[in-house]
């Protein structure tokens, strides 16, 4: 398990970076097709099938929120190489929906405001390497990345 | 989408083949639970081989459906969950307590029969003999 949630990576010490999927989520479906895509960008790096299920189960978290809560949103994938060989997934959900009025709550294992068992966010910051959300009225963006040494 | 249920006896068979929607799983729990109504069937083998992913969502349906089976007087047996989605589940907190489980299809059977037998050994006992 990745408690070390709010570990930083510095930036400086990415090489290169590439946007590697882009899914633009509106409805149902297009959960699976994000889902789909970050599991395919995890299995071209070479992470495992257990990163590739982990990664692949937080975008379906992140991406159902922006769905339900934000009215549809985008789903960015993109993958950077850091100096030392590091390999960074990095998955970017926006939404341009109310927006998360307590984000401290919102992380809060059980809160719901939706009818929900307020368990996915919890699920994203345990199954990824870290997870930051920035949030207001008509723009959320949550963000999620794994990082492995190849 | 529609996933099919097989009915062998008063066994129910339904194999989960593609990813699905939230609203496909929904209305798959809503064909279950009225099959359940009508008192067709005793238990249900659900087989997930098909799924890589069960995130919290998926989770919840598969464990409300299961309660609300019993809660009918049948029984549920899961199969065929992949170990990758079964160490996720873990790692998320999200265990599918209270879920009978089978390797494949075939075992889930042999399960449910073996379920099905100890439960109406149960309430035959409970009852007065007239
Ligand atoms: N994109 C978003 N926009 C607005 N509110 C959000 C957004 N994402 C999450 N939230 C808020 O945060 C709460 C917790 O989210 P979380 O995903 O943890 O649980 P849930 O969606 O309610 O239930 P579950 O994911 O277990 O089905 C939500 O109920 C909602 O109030
Ligand atoms: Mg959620």
């Amino acid at each position: 398990m990745h408690h070390a949630a709010q570990r930083h990576e510095p930036k400086t010490s990415t090489v290169s970076d590439r946007v590697d999927a882009i899914v633009t989520i509106k409805e149902q479906t297009d959960i699976l097709h994000a889902r789909s895509a970050g599991r395919e960008v995890a299995r071209q790096l070479g992470f495992g099938t257990v990163d590739q299920t982990r990664l692949a189960t937080a975008i379906s978290e992140m991406a159902r929120n922006a769905l339900n809560y934000g009215k549809g949103g985008t789903c960015t994938i993109v993958t950077e190489k850091g100096q030392d060989g590091r390999l960074t997934i990095r998955v970017l959900v926006e939404d341009h929906g109310p927006g998360i009025a307590d984000v401290a709550l919102a992380l809060k294992p059980g809160f719901s405001s939706g009818g929900g068992l307020g368990q996915g966010l919890p699920a994203v910051r345990r199954l990824m390497d870290h997870l930051e959300i920035d949030s207001q009225p008509g723009r959320t963006t949550v963000v999620a990345t794994m990082s492995r040494r190849p | 989408m529609r996933i099919p249920i097989l009915r062998l006896g008063r066994i129910l068979l339904t194999s989960v083949q593609t990813d699905l929607t939230d609203d496909d799983a929904g209305q798959l729990q809503a064909e279950v639970l009225q099959l359940f109504h009508r008192d067709v069937a005793d238990g249900l083998v659900l087989d997930i081989s098909g799924l890589d992913v069960v995130d919290s969502y998926m989770a919840r349906l598969l464990n409300e459906t299961a309660r609300m089976v019993r809660m009918m007087g049948g029984e549920v047996v899961l199969t065929g969950m992949h170990p990758m989605v079964a160490l996720t589940l873990v790692e998320m907190g999200q265990e599918i307590i209270g879920i009978q489980t089978a390797i494949d299809l075939e075992a889930g059977v042999a399960r449910l029969r073996e379920v099905i037998h100890a439960r109406d050994k149960r309430t035959t006992q409970g009852r007065t003999t007239p």
